[in-house]
Formats: C-alpha cells, structure tokens, sequence
C-alpha cells in the first residue's frame, strides 16, 4: 500500500514539478474557466437587467451552469492533458517499464486533475462572487455532491480519452480538448431537458451531468435539493466509470500487443 | 537459475515476423550482447522483456517472474536505458531522478540521488533542465535513472549511440564498475561492436528475427577466423559465412 501510494505521488510529484516551473502553464489553468466566467457574467447581468420578474435567477442558473461545467470540463482535461504530457515529454517508456501499475498512473492522473481543477475553477468562482455577487457556496453543502459527480464524469470522459489516444496515437489528442465540449448541447447545462428535441432527450438523461444540472436550477429556483436526480447522476458516474476503466484495460492491452506505448507520440 | 530465459520467443505484426521463436538465457552476473542489423529484431525482443510488448508466443522469465503473469515483481528490480526514450525536458535532473526514486520506492531518495550524481559525475547538473544538457550529460542522467534502483537486471539499448569516443569509453567503464560492484545481469542491444567485444561474455547474433549465432566474443572470432565482432557482423549480415568456409 505505501509502495502505492509512493508511485502515485512519483507520477503527481512529476507534474508538480512542472507547474512549479512554468507559470504559463499554471495561468492557463485558470485562463479559460476566468475568462468563460466574464463572458457569462456579463451576458447575465444583460439578461438580469431585462427580465423584470426571475432576471436574478435565469443570471444565477446561468453563472451557476458556467461555473459547474467548468468543474466537469477541467477535470476531464487535468486527466487527458497530463497523460499527453507523457507523450510530448517522450517519457512513457520510461513511466511503463516502472513498476507503476496501470491503475495507479490512472490514480495519479486523477489526483492531478483535482489539483488542476482546484487551481483553475476556484479564481473564477471567487471572481464570479466579486465582480457578479454570485455566489456558488450558497447551494450549500450539496455543491460538494454537485462538484464530486460532475469531476467523476469529466474523469470517465477523459479514461476514454486516454484510451483512444492509446488505440490511434497523437492523432486523438484534439479529442483531449474537444470531446466535452460536444456533450455540452446535451447535459442540459444552460436549459433543462425538456428543451431538447424528444429524440435526443434519452441520451442526455444517459448523462449525470443532466441531472446534476437539473439538480441545481431546482436548488436555486425553489430550494429544493433532488436527491434522486443525484443518486441517478452517481449511478451513472459509476456504471460509464466502469465501462470507461474497460475500455481503457482493453486499449491498454492492445496497445501493449501492437507496440504502441514506444511509439505513441510519432 | 537464470537471471532472464526466453524460450520460444515471437512476435508477429500482422504479416511481419519481427522475432521469430527466439530462445536464450543469461546467468546472473552475466552481460549478453544482442546484436543485429536494422529491423532485426533487437529492439521488439528488449521491448518483449520489458513489458511493452505482449509477445505473440513464448514465454519469459526474469528474477524467476513469468513476465505474462507477474511482471510488476520483475520490473521493480530490473531497469532500462535508451536514447530513443527522454526524460521531461523542463524538469531538473534533480527532480527527474527524484521521480524515479518515488516510482521504483527507492529509501533515502536524496543520498542515493547524491551517490549516483557522485559516482556519474553529475554534481554540477542536478539543477539543471533534461532539456538543456548535452548528448553526452543526457546519456549520464539516463544512466543514472536507469541505476536509480540498484537494479538487478538492467536493459540497455544503444547505451552509447551518439556519444562522442571519451563519452562513450566513461559509460562503458562505469558499466564495467557497476557489474563488478553489484553483479547485475545486463542485456544490451548495440551497433557497437567494440563495445560489445569489450562488455559482453556472450553475443547473440540477430538477423530477421532470429538467432542465427551465438558464443563469447572470442568464440564468435575463431569460429568466422576474424580479427573483430565487426567482420563477423559483417559476414552475418551479408550472408558471408559460406564463402568463407568454402
């Protein structure tokens, strides 16, 4: 266990390492979750400003979706970008002849999105109470509930990820940045379910962050905390967390059996 | 026991024959040298024993691991160098060591950073950038990483390709120190056929993925009547060996 536990913090330690001496890369964190911030911040405070009735509300659902998402967005990518940071740096050959098992580089991998996530969400929540007087603390203690399902689906997005750079290589690395932002129209961040065209409605309650989010416009629209919208949202996480961790084992496999893990980033 | 036996060893790419039911084994203690030209099968065989690669059929056993199974327990005592892997370039050679100490649980990571940077001459680079150093302190931090462990088996391929001659001699006497001191089994890949005269109690002479010869150096020069591995290499590769005998 503290075998484990050391190669996990060797491969964390690694990408620590890194931030400590790149501030680029530790601004860029927190670039793009700021910067959405600012653009939906202003959008709704446009849209406060129009609405008589609910105008704080629709700017609060607004602010609330952009910064939850962002949670999910984050994660996703802290986990695929520091696994092509192995790529780029041409270090996996040395990572996989380690005695490091395939489960802990996926530990470490998820740890560092944490921190990642931490450092790139938390200024522009902070900024959002500031600039907007929103304040996402104010969904209470469910947030954390909110927060830990919408990080294990950026997670299980991102094993995907991982395991489809493992199958084609470098070439799937445009997926690390884009592949959540195509799910985007169908977790229901901006707009409830309801809104989707009926055909597409089942594969967006496919998804826990629908019900994360619909979970939080009950919050701040009534108050009223879904809990079964959050026990189907960790369902969820847990069924696509699995089916993920196969696809990953498989790719890994394949990977190992057509000598990809040399070769991976050519 | 063996420290590695391979028995039966292949590897198919689709049509490709890369390695073709390789067989050998090296004592503990022992340093094999597998030599071959391009494509031969060199690079897919040290991959084979390190893991990277699931081999079509065959089997290998380190440290007494059956590596199909068990090749976690293996991999903690062996090591692996190569130019054509890096270590992360904006890292220290401080911290890339430090890394590894944590992947193989190495106790006192700082003393046996500061040993290594000792023996390996790599005190004034520690703090350095991997990506700032030259070939030859490049090929020294890997050595060092490939050390970091105390490994028992220790895989290296090409240890000394693009090194310069006096960089290239104070790898290979350090290797030579190192096994003396520790009694680690090495298996090197290498285009260096003094190195490999000079390193290796036996040779494995590869070509189209297969074993074509084998013996210790000197073996391997009464046998083909040569004055150096390179002309026998030669007489291998260029299908010679008939010519001369006739």
């Amino acid at each position: 266990m503290r075998a484990t536990a050391r190669r996990v913090w060797g491969l964390m330690y690694r990408h620590l390492a890194l931030y400590r001496r790149s501030w680029p890369r530790l601004l860029e964190l927190a670039y793009w979750p700021t910067l959405q911030m600012c653009i939906w911040g202003l959008t709704s405070t446009y849209i406060a400003s129009r609405l008589p009735v609910g105008g704080q509300v629709a700017a609060g659902v607004l602010l609330g979706g952009v910064l939850l998402w962002e949670i999910a967005l984050r994660s996703q990518m802290g986990v695929a970008i520091s696994f092509l940071e192995e790529i780029w740096s041409r270090n996996l050959g040395h990572v996989f002849v380690s005695p490091l098992r395939p489960r802990e580089l996926v530990a470490a991998l998820i740890a560092m999105s944490a921190i990642r996530m931490a450092v790139g969400v938390l200024p522009a929540v902070l900024l959002a109470w500031v600039l907007y007087a929103f304040n996402l603390f104010a969904l209470g203690p469910v947030l954390i509930l909110f927060a830990i399902n919408l990080m294990a689906m950026g997670w299980w997005v991102s094993l995907a990820v991982v395991s489809m750079i493992l199958r084609h290589g470098a070439g799937a690395e445009a997926l690390a940045w884009s592949v959540l932002f195509a799910l985007t129209p169908l977790s229901a961040v901006f707009y409830p379910v309801s809104v989707l065209p009926v055909a597409l409605r089942p594969i967006a309650w496919a998804l826990p962050a629908s019900h994360v989010f619909e979970g939080m416009r009950a919050v701040l629209n009534t108050g009223v905390i879904q809990w079964d919208q959050l026990a189907i949202a960790s369902l969820l996480n847990l069924a696509w967390l699995l089916v993920a961790s196969w696809l990953f084992a498989w790719q890994f496999r394949v990977a190992r059996e057509r000598g990809a893990l040399l070769s991976i980033g050519e | 026991m063996n420290a590695i036996t391979v028995t039966g060893l292949s590897k198919r790419y689709g049509e490709t024959l890369a390695v073709d039911g390789i067989d050998f084994s090296v004592p503990p203690g022992g340093t094999v040298g597998l030599l071959g030209g391009n494509g031969a099968g060199k690079t897919t065989t040290i991959a084979m024993l390190l893991g990277l690669l699931i081999p079509t059929a065959g089997r290998i056993t380190i440290l007494g691991h059956d590596m199909a199974h068990d090749r976690f327990a293996a991999l903690a005592r062996m090591n692996f160098s190569s130019p054509y892997v890096a270590l992360p370039h904006r890292l220290s050679v401080e911290e890339n060591l430090r890394v590894y100490c944590h992947l193989y649980d190495v106790p006192h990571a700082s003393a046996r950073i500061a040993e290594l940077a000792a023996e390996l001459d790599l005190g004034g680079l520690l703090d350095r950038p991997a990506g700032q150093l030259s070939a030859g302190q490049k090929t020294r931090v890997a050595l060092a990483k490939s050390l970091i462990n105390r490994p028992d088996v220790l895989l290296l391929d090409e240890p000394t390709a693009s090194l310069d001659p006096d960089t290239g001699d104070l790898v290979r006497t350090w290797l030579e120190r190192y096994r003396a001191q520790s009694g680690c089994t090495i298996l090197l890949a290498s285009h260096n056929m003094a190195e490999v005269e000079r390193l290796c109690d036996m040779v494995l002479m590869m070509k189209q993925g297969r074993i074509v010869d084998r013996g210790s150096p000197a073996d391997l020069l009464t046998r083909y009547r040569r004055d150096d591995l390179e002309e026998v290499f030669l007489d291998i590769a260029r299908d010679r060996q008939s010519e001369r005998s006739a």
